[in-house]
């Protein structure tokens, strides 16, 4: 989609500000946002890609008005409706509904721990030529799908080399809607910084993105 | 209720039709309302909760990816396998997991800058940063990093040489960077837990340089 998300190569949005000191969350409900999306994944009922485009999804003027865990809490709401896990009544409400059942959670504060370490692995053991080789010029596809990806506009249509093949993963574009994990060969791609922002950039200067064989094409 | 600025908060656009007590506005009694209502429904244990919480503020954070660094300045067999295959060496000292299931560590070099940004989203190698900052977060990283690079480090003091490659690692994937930066000079006789003291959550996302001053105040 192209959202707003999409910010690489957007101006006008203001000087960087550190903050010193900074705590890990600025209010406790942040943390609980958090905690409350790791809890709710565990369920299984979405993967990363998923919650990534329900962020997206929030509309344009709000995401830029949300904090970061403003849009995790938007994003938890929808994903745990979508999916089932709560009913639209209950979320207003805060109440389950009369007929619901009460389950277990599938994480508790023991198992925690073990669920950090087993992290999300989306790499892939199954066999998927690779498209593309360490060296070749390729392009960025010049597609503008309505939907999740991770192609970023910026490197639509540019022209880059593959510095490395990271392997086989999952394929954020269809998974995050479902679709299947398609899951293919993942590169590093070099994009020379004056392919992409023509002679205003250092002329050594490159942006190195991440690119499934989906969003390239041979050049 | 088709007003899409709200389309993910529909709530909002009814508030005048409920009792405002059950449509909390404000995140934090949003968050305690979804709260118990997932922890009532039984999808959610709220030691869990506690559980992450405490592992994140006080458990994962900038001092793993310092150790990793501390120890590639002293190891020079530990630097190699880092650069190779940085999962598996990072793995070596007990980091991985969530958001660090695969990374790669890029390296700083009197002629090499490598600078780490999410322009999608805020993808960020928790397992050994912790939880980003809220400046790695905004739009104005977001956007700039990948198009004024040298704009946007000189906002953090840190001005480069023109000839200087800055390589801008755009984290479009569940691949995840670490920056490994210069070793300051004068630091040969510094044992690798005093070198990791010396070591900031900026200078390993590639914003700040180290140096030999004790980084109070400097995350």
């Amino acid at each position: 989609m192209n959202g707003v998300h999409d910010m690489g190569g957007m101006q006008n949005m203001g000087p960087v500000q550190p903050e010193k000191n900074e705590p890990v969350f600025h209010e406790r409900w942040e943390g609980r946002v958090l905690a409350l999306m790791l809890a709710s994944g565990a369920w299984r009922k979405w993967n990363i890609d998923a919650m990534r485009c329900a962020i997206e999804s929030i509309a344009p003027a709000e995401y830029l008005r949300m904090s970061y865990y403003e849009k995790w809490l938007a994003a938890l709401r929808e994903l745990l409706v979508k999916r089932g896990l709560v009913t639209r009544a209950e979320i207003e409400s805060g109440i389950p509904e009369a007929c619901s059942p009460k389950v277990t959670p599938p994480l508790s504060a023991e198992t925690v721990p073990q669920a950090i370490a087993r992290g999300n692995p989306v790499s892939r053991d199954v066999p998927a030529a690779a498209r593309f080789k360490v060296g070749q010029r390729v392009r960025g596809r010049n597609i503008h799908p309505t939907g999740h990806t991770r192609l970023p506009r910026y490197a639509r249509g540019k022209l880059g080399t593959v510095e490395r093949d990271h392997g086989v993963f999952v394929f954020p574009d269809t998974n995050a809607h479902f679709l299947g994990e398609k899951p293919q060969h993942l590169y590093s791609v070099r994009f020379a910084a004056r392919e992409l922002w023509g002679e205003q950039a250092a002329p050594r200067d490159a942006v190195y993105v991440n690119l499934w064989d989906d969003h390239l094409e041979p050049a | 209720m088709h007003d899409p600025a709200h389309a993910q908060e529909p709530h909002q656009k009814n508030d005048h039709e409920h009792d405002h007590s059950l449509v909390p506005s404000d995140p934090a009694l949003r968050v305690k309302s979804l709260e118990s209502l997932l922890v009532e429904k039984g999808l959610v244990d709220p030691a869990a909760l506690d559980a992450l919480i405490d592992t994140y503020e006080h458990k994962i954070g900038p001092r793993n990816g310092a150790q990793v660094v501390a120890r590639a300045w002293v190891d020079a067999a530990f630097k190699k396998r880092l650069l190779a295959n940085g999962t598996a060496a990072i793995g070596e000292l007990g980091f991985g997991g969530r958001g660090g299931d695969y990374l790669q560590v890029v390296e700083n070099t009197p002629s090499v800058h490598n600078l780490i940004v999410c322009t999608l989203c805020s993808c960020y190698p928790w397992a050994v940063l912790g939880l980003p900052p809220i400046w790695y977060k905004s739009a104005a990283y977001r956007s700039r990093a990948v198009i004024d690079p040298r704009g946007v480090l000189r906002e953090f003091g840190l001005e480069l040489p023109k000839e200087t490659e800055i390589r801008i690692w755009d984290s479009t994937a569940e691949l995840r960077y670490l920056v490994l930066p210069e070793r300051p000079a004068g630091s040969d006789k510094l044992s690798e837990d005093d070198l990791a003291a010396l070591v900031t959550r900026d200078a390993m996302i590639g914003v700040a340089k180290v140096t030999l001053a004790k980084p109070e105040g400097r995350p």
